[in-house]
């Protein structure tokens, strides 16, 4: 039984984390309607950040600042806002694959810095004992993966209400304005521009802030950490808990997670050692085609994105979403 | 410096044939097709998969293969090809027509995903080579060593290049596809099927992409992520040349394989494949209309 929910504790901590990332993409997609492929790559940032500044001396890359947990953290956002602002300007002005194309470079580029800058990030061999809060007071595995959900879970609650508070100001309409009809929003005095990197970078943060929550759970990263495929699956979760709503962000990463988890021990219960790696290849195969069959059949996803319609549509006619 | 110009080229061969196709389809089917990579993958496994079935014959001259592996080549080219346009049938025609355009370029991520781990889970994760011999190189200028299968890459190259050129300006179906890449509506309504060129434009994306897949593992080797790993370079090539631009692919094909090849002198090479992002981000941040392609 406490195996059971000693697992059960783990697997939300993870899907929290990830939820966390989604709810960023989803500012970003769900939203604004930009596509940023490069989600591992502020990931990464988050990660090293963190584990650079709170974490011990490393004896062969830069490190043992000991900063606070929280220090940490708010590093790893700052930085990984940063790049946002970095990938966003050049590309944000021009037609949206643009920033796709960017962002997946900027992801690739920072995991060959991530492999090769050994000075920095430890090379391929990563970062190792990166903390997690409170680590002195509780040392039972247990507890602290109990303190840790509910420390995970807050931030994701707080990143939720933040990001429904934003999306429903008129900051928030006027994003979704600029992804309908960027002519349109323009004509009244939006810079689409600014609002678009504005979006971006918030969502960078986030992603930067769930990358130094994962370090700090999982108490190493490591340049395999962040390849596409993990990319590829905030965006499975997105999309199938529906883009454009942060409730379905949410869903959408516990589902998939659980998918990706649960075929994974069945793969590995199943399969002989020596095709584990088609098995895991397989794995990839099924959620690409949950993630296409989602495109295609249902492009909403499980929860889409709720209709809004202004205070004095209401009052003439019916409105369209 | 002149050797490293000369594996330039050959690289920039390889980047040249895959970014033609790739440019093509962002200007006629206006998306960034990131499975495209997977197209110059399978073209190269369609080949070692052909290769041990047809015999590849007496080597020819100072050559690694015989004529059967030409054979193989063309053979492998048409499969991609066909597998382009079954890719296209599944995925993109579909959300072609629902309202939701922009999702077609996160389906064309995740297709390439997939079609990478089919790979893995037909042939495995191993690199692979087409043949068991060794080429050598000889020194056709001072200090610039090739091989003859370095030399017949870079010529098929050439020659397909010239071909494309002539088929795009001489041939009623060249000029329909580029009056398409220029305006579909306008183009349909002098009586062009626009249904047809887009799959003509599979066949010429996908046939030049196995080519280039092919000449990647006659020149480097086999292996399931080499189209993933080409991609960023080719995307880097088209944006370069200008997006749209068939010659322009070519160019920033040549651009980028040098740079890339070339910039060893200068950084770690482990950095190598961020050369291309770099120049990419560069060109995207002063001229994003790209070297050759259309004023706005």
């Amino acid at each position: 039984m406490i195996g059971l929910v000693s697992y059960l504790v783990f697997f939300l901590i993870q899907a929290l984390i990830y939820s966390a990332v989604a709810l960023g993409l989803n500012l970003q997609w769900g939203y604004t309607g930009l596509f940023n492929i490069g989600v591992a790559g502020f990931f990464l940032i988050g990660s090293y950040t963190f584990a650079i500044l709170s974490g011990p001396p490393y004896l062969t890359h830069l490190g043992g600042f000991g900063l606070p947990w929280i220090v940490g953290v708010a590093g790893a956002i700052v930085l990984s806002a940063i790049a946002g602002l970095i990938v966003g300007i050049p590309t944000l002005r021009l037609r949206e694959d643009y920033l796709a194309i960017a962002t997946i470079g900027i992801a690739v580029t920072l995991q060959l810095v991530a492999l090769n800058a050994r000075g920095l990030t430890g090379g391929s061999r990563g970062a190792e004992s990166i903390p997690r809060p409170f680590a002195e007071l509780i040392t039972n595995n247990f507890w602290s993966n109990v303190v840790y959900m509910v420390l995970v879970l807050a931030v994701v609650v707080a990143i939720y209400y933040a990001l429904e508070a934003m999306v429903r100001s008129p900051w928030g309409r006027v994003l979704k304005a600029i992804r309908e009809d960027e002519s349109a929003a323009s004509a009244l005095g939006k810079n689409p521009f600014v609002f678009r990197l504005q979006a971006f970078v918030i969502g960078c943060a986030i992603m930067g802030l769930g990358g130094a929550l994962n370090a700090s759970f999982v108490g190493f990263t490591a340049p395999t950490d962040f390849l596409p495929i993990l990319t590829f699956e905030i965006w499975a979760m997105l999309i199938v808990g529906g883009s454009g709503n942060n409730r379905g962000a949410i869903l959408g990463s516990v589902l998939v997670w659980a998918l990706w988890t649960g075929t994974g021990s069945l793969t590995q219960a199943v399969l002989p050692s020596g095709l584990q790696v088609k098995g895991g290849a397989l794995q990839i195969i099924l959620i690409g085609l949950v993630l296409m069959l989602m495109l295609v059949l249902r492009p909403r996803g499980l929860m889409g994105e709720e209709a809004v319609v202004s205070r004095e549509a209401e009052l003439g006619g019916e409105g369209r979403g | 410096m002149g050797q490293y110009i000369a594996d330039g080229i050959i690289l920039g061969a390889t980047l040249a044939l895959g970014a033609i196709g790739l440019t093509l389809t962002f200007k006629i089917l206006r998306f960034a097709n990131f499975a495209h990579g997977e197209l110059l993958t399978f073209g190269a496994y369609f080949a070692l998969a052909l290769s041990t079935v047809l015999a590849v014959g007496a080597p020819l001259g100072t050559l690694t293969f015989g004529w059967g592996f030409i054979l193989v080549i063309v053979l492998a080219a048409v499969l991609t090809a066909l597998l382009a346009i079954v890719v296209d049938l599944l995925v993109y025609r579909i959300l072609r027509r629902s309202d939701i355009v922009a999702t077609i370029v996160i389906a064309s991520f995740g297709a390439s995903l997939m079609l990478r781990n089919v790979v893995v889970l037909i042939w495995g994760n191993q690199p692979e080579y087409y043949f068991r011999t060794i080429s050598i190189a000889k020194e056709i200028l001072p200090g610039v060593r090739v091989t003859s299968d370095e030399i017949f890459v870079v010529a098929l190259a050439a020659v397909l290049m010239v071909a494309l050129h002539l088929f795009l300006t001489r041939t009623r179906m060249g000029k329909a596809m580029r009056a398409v890449s220029d305006n579909a509506l306008l183009a349909q309504v002098t009586g062009i099927n626009v249904q047809n060129i887009i799959r003509l434009m599979w066949v010429v994306g996908g046939t030049l992409a196995a080519i280039g897949g092919i000449f990647y593992g006659i020149t480097v080797q086999v292996g399931p992520n080499m189209g993933f790993n080409l991609i960023l370079p080719m995307f880097a090539a088209a944006i370069l040349g200008g997006i749209g631009s068939v010659y322009g692919a070519v160019l920033g094909g040549m651009v980028i394989g040098l740079a890339e090849s070339v910039s060893v002198f200068w950084i770690d090479p482990a950095y190598k494949p961020a050369v291309a992002f770099l120049l990419m981000f560069l060109m995207l941040l002063v001229y994003p209309a790209g070297l050759l392609g259309e004023r706005a």
